[in-house]
């Protein structure tokens, strides 16, 4: 099951696109998006990253970094990207596969990660997360701005 | 800050894009002129009797010209001519580029200048803005995203969805 709101995010360590360290560490001091999708080029991803793209302004307007995560690894990730046209970073659990992904609660057992949302307040909580149904459906940018509102500390 | 929490699709609305008869089944067709699952959505609508609303819902790192795409069509809108724009964009979507989009507002025998003027002002880009900010907050997350009675269907339309709008258009 999805990482809860609430819950301390977990140690765990995904390699970027040039094959640095993202860890817990690098949560903090940021609201943090993480965008666990099932496997670079399937069709449907390319639509998701694509709208997310075009409002990453408004993302940043609410102090929201994006990253993707799937157990693609680097060099497919960053092949993906670019044919993309995004600029959103991609994080890769390749190696041990899967482990972040199951620390986060969104392994599938078919062997990559579900379609899911998790954001991370910049002190390593979780704030909120989501799963999709399926990994056929494709969650809307609505749904992280949702996500972003219900994290948002109450003034 | 821009509020893009879930919202409910907006209804038909007065400055929407509406043709087809009265009375048939309504498709709120959430799309951009670049995609060609889009395209061919047009294609198989056109072949149903529906009453169709196009939103505009560009998508600029997959199609670099959708927003010029999506703004051509607000600015021969402009000029009465918001359908014609609509199909000619479609019937070829190669060419997209500024003087084939001039060129497209020429054989519609648009005020050209005016044309040129009108598609990159604000007005206009604020107007497809809100519909992609109003696809956003409904859950639209790919192109075409057709609704019908409210429901969804991300895609170009089945078969499925067509002879149902067969049906129910009489």
């Amino acid at each position: 099951m999805t990482i809860e709101a609430g819950s301390p995010a977990p140690d765990f360590r995904l390699a970027t696109e040039d094959r640095g360290a993202f860890t817990r560490e690098d949560l903090l001091g940021q609201t943090t998006v993480l965008v666990f999708y099932p496997f670079a080029f399937s069709p449907v991803c390319t639509d998701q990253f694509g709208v997310y793209q075009e409002l990453l302004d408004e993302f940043e307007a609410q102090g929201a970094r994006l990253y993707g995560v799937s157990c693609d690894a680097n060099w497919s990730q960053k092949a993906f990207r670019e044919s993309l046209g995004v600029t959103i970073p991609m994080l890769s659990d390749f190696e041990p596969k899967g482990e972040a992904c199951r620390a986060f609660g969104v392994y599938h057992p078919g062997g990559f990660p579900q379609r899911a949302l998790v954001i991370v307040d910049p002190d390593g909580v979780v704030r909120w997360s989501y799963q999709a149904a399926n990994p056929a459906e494709l969650p809307g940018a609505n749904l992280i701005f949702d996500g972003l509102a219900a994290a948002r500390p109450v003034a | 800050m821009t509020d893009l929490r879930s919202a409910p699709l907006p209804p038909l609305q007065s400055d929407d894009h509406v043709r087809g008869p009265d009375g048939a089944p309504l498709v709120i067709e959430y799309a951009d002129f670049e995609c060609h699952f889009c395209r061919l959505a047009h294609v198989r609508l056109g072949e149903v009797p529906v009453r169709r609303v196009f939103r505009h819902f560009p998508v600029r790192s997959k199609h670099p010209r959708a927003w010029a795409a999506a703004t051509a069509a607000e600015a021969a809108a402009l000029q009465g001519r918001f359908w014609e724009m609509h199909d000619s964009l479609y019937a070829d979507q190669g060419r997209l580029d500024d003087p084939h989009l001039w060129r497209r507002a020429e054989e519609l025998r648009l005020d050209v200048e005016r044309f040129d003027r009108d598609r990159r002002s604000d007005a206009v880009l604020e107007r497809v803005r809100h519909d992609f900010r109003a696809g956003v907050r409904a859950g639209v997350a790919t192109t075409p995203t057709l609704f019908v009675d409210g429901t969804p269907h991300a895609g170009a339309p089945s078969p499925e969805l067509l002879a149902r709008l067969r049906r129910s258009g009489g």
